[in-house]
């Protein structure tokens, strides 16, 4: 930062305040990209039209918006509260993945002729266990012993796809599936209700919106949630108000990992009916969730809009890979700009910043 | 013996692009910055060394283009974690995405092509003729070399010379630094920006001598293990010649194994387990001194709110 600039903490930042910047950036990271479209010989404007109009503009794009959603929505949810304790969690992308791994036990090994009233619930639970049980691990670690969850979680990822590959290419792969590495068919008991004429399986959709509510509440409502933020906000105050922060650390994971390991049921259960290969199963949710929780700025209920719109970009990454020839990696360029873009405005959050002219012209009057 | 001097071998093949990927985040992370855009901007060296080497016939060229532009990547992370202080994760996350979408729009019309030139292997006079270890280690192509002598270099310098301690200082402890006279950011910039230039290298090793070609996100997950070799390493540059070929050597010989009735899946896991381990090791303070964690890691230094 030059000198001459100056920056001030702002004392409290307006609602509007907030989202006029978030809104800012995330013009801000579209103007980006359709230079560099612009720049490849695409027409920005024809590929924001296609992606908008495939994502929003049909019944049919609203569903599969709806799809991509309800993961995002659930991993969001969880990195929200463990981002507001300020721990980092990257791993809800292999917590996703050991709640599928336990969905796809229950459908397949543990209760494979039992009633849907039965399997379903036991696969939810299940699978939010397994997720938690991830989860537990950085974080516990994290808590005892202060060590750093984030190289922690990101090695877990991929512990948690290998684990997958393991169960697909080896002991779990499917009578019926001629050599390819997937599983055999869930059950139909263990395969998600969806509603009539949709592919939207909505106990999962139910539990990603309820979840958000619930943890509005937690955050704002309850003495947990305070501690939460206390943690948070400075690590060393909440110690000596009395704030465990092994509690805190380790509560948080465990809940972030167990919405992450539901999400995991709903995408095998509910979308794929099998095991696959692991960035199939998931599609990078787990780390695409991190947009959406800085998107909702940390805020559960603008989580909710956040993973429609970022789900609604998912479907269009695929419209544009039709009709424009893109490859479906390109809608990573979008995620990664609006990222940056978000994070980097909120300097403008954090500080207002000043240009001292007058001051600036009184210090060469004086040398 | 020939098998020896063949493992060696493929296993140096497949450990170069680790190895240079992880020196570069050493440095970065010395200075006690996290870039967890290694991927990312791999991809980009690979995408534009691939590009300008197929339109201008001269792998140099390509090379110094690849990391050009994984600088430039970099310079983006520095900027938004240094200067605008912004959360270091989520800046390499988002580095890692752009690097991602960025090679495949770009690099889109060159998928599957054949590379026109070929890097040529030159062995070493002398050096290649020593039994077992001279095939491996000195009959290959000259960014091998350069990966040799980036490892000493960087050992070097690090440890032996004034401006290496100014490195560990800041990533230790940038205050103190700062008062000691040392320019906190320029020192982080640096070692970011050599981060991102040997991870533009080490991506157009994949796509010019390993592949050698194009395919989209043809890193595959080696910039993340690049990061956990980092850890791996104890943040050393000659023990992340031993990682390196290490899970090189792993990755190369994966269908060998397979084949004696080892999962390759299993097999697979054993750098992030191990790297775990190596976390927890360094949980004890006097053995995380030893190992050379960066204390200040992810810690954004705010000057006038210093504390000391």
């Amino acid at each position: 930062m030059p000198s001459w600039i100056k920056l001030v903490r702002r004392a409290d930042v307006t609602r509007t305040t907030v989202i006029a910047v978030t809104a800012a950036s995330f013009i801000f990271a579209f103007l980006l990209a359709s230079i560099i479209f612009f720049w490849q010989g695409i027409n920005p404007v024809a590929a924001y039209h296609d992606i908008f109009i495939s994502a929003f503009g049909s019944l049919r794009g609203l569903y599969f918006t709806t799809l991509k959603a309800i993961p995002l929505l659930l991993c969001a949810v969880g990195l929200i509260l463990v981002f507001k304790a300020n721990v980092w969690n990257i791993g809800a992308e292999g917590q996703l993945l050991l709640g599928a791994v336990a969905a796809g036990w229950v459908a397949l090994y543990a209760l494979p002729n039992a009633p849907s009233f039965v399997v379903i619930p036991v696969m939810f639970i299940l699978g939010a266990v397994a997720g938690a049980a991830w989860a537990a691990i950085p974080g516990f670690l994290k808590g005892k012993f202060n060590v750093n969850e984030i190289i922690v979680t990101l090695m877990m990822n991929y512990i948690a796809y290998k684990i997958v590959e393991y169960l697909i290419y080896g002991p779990w792969r499917g009578a019926g599936s001629w050599g390819y590495p997937i599983t055999d068919e869930f059950p139909e008991t263990a395969q998600l209700p969806l509603i009539p004429g949709t592919p939207i399986h909505y106990p999962t959709l139910v539990l990603a919106i309820l979840s958000s509510l619930a943890m509005y509440f937690l955050l704002s409502r309850t003495k947990f949630g305070f501690e939460v933020k206390a943690v948070g906000y400075n690590v060393e105050a909440a110690r000596y108000a009395g704030i465990s922060f092994f509690k805190v650390c380790f509560v948080t994971m465990l809940i972030s990992g167990a919405l992450a390991g539901i999400a995991g049921v709903g995408e095998v259960a509910g979308l794929h009916h099998r095991l696959i290969y692991p960035w199939s199963i998931s599609s990078g949710y787990g780390f695409s969730a991190i947009i959406v929780a800085w998107l909702a700025r940390l805020h559960p209920i603008a989580a909710i809009f956040m993973s429609f719109l970022l789900g609604g970009l998912f479907v269009g990454g695929y419209a544009i890979q039709v009709s424009l020839g893109l490859s479906y990696s390109v809608i990573h360029l979008f995620n990664g700009l609006i990222l940056i873009c978000l994070i980097a405005s909120e300097i403008l959050l954090n500080y207002q910043i000043v240009l001292p002219r007058g001051e600036l012209k009184w210090q060469r009057l004086k040398s | 013996m020939a098998a020896t001097e063949e493992l060696i071998r493929v296993a140096v093949e497949a450990g170069t692009p680790l190895l240079l990927a992880t020196l570069g985040e050493i440095y970065a992370e010395r200075s006690g910055v996290l870039n967890l855009g290694v991927e990312g901007m791999m991809l980009m060296g690979a995408a534009t060394g691939f590009m300008v080497t197929f339109v201008t016939h001269n792998p140099l060229l390509g090379v110094v283009a690849a990391a050009v532009v994984g600088v430039l990547l970099s310079l983006v992370h520095a900027f938004v974690s240094i200067t605008l202080r912004a959360n270091q994760v989520v800046s390499g996350l988002a580095l890692t995405m752009i690097g991602l979408g960025l090679s495949s729009l770009i690099a889109r019309k060159f998928v599957g092509l054949p590379l026109p030139v070929r890097i040529p292997t030159i062995p070493i006079p002398g050096l290649s003729q020593i039994p077992i270890i001279g095939p491996g280690f000195f009959n290959h192509d000259p960014l091998v070399y350069f990966s040799y002598a980036c490892v000493a270099i960087l050992w070097y310098v690090l440890y032996k010379t004034k401006m290496g301690a100014a490195i560990r200082a800041v990533g230790e402890n940038p205050a103190a630094a700062d008062a000691m006279g040392v320019n906190v950011f320029l020192v982080r910039y640096l070692c970011v920006a050599l981060g991102g230039g040997l991870a533009g290298i080490a991506g157009a090793y994949l796509s010019l001598v390993y592949a050698p070609m194009w395919i989209e996100n043809m890193t595959a997950g080696r910039g993340w293990i690049a990061i956990a070799l980092v850890v791996f390493a104890l943040w050393d540059p000659l023990r992340a010649m031993i990682g390196a070929y290490l899970f090189g050597g792993l990755e190369a010989a994966q269908f060998t194994l397979q084949a004696r009735g080892i999962d390759p899946s299993l097999l697979g896991m054993l750098p992030y387990i191990a790297t775990i381990i190596v976390l927890l090791i360094g949980v004890k303070e006097t053995l995380r001194k030893r190992i050379g964690a960066p204390a200040a890691l992810c810690k954004p230094y705010y000057r006038e709110e210093r504390t000391l």
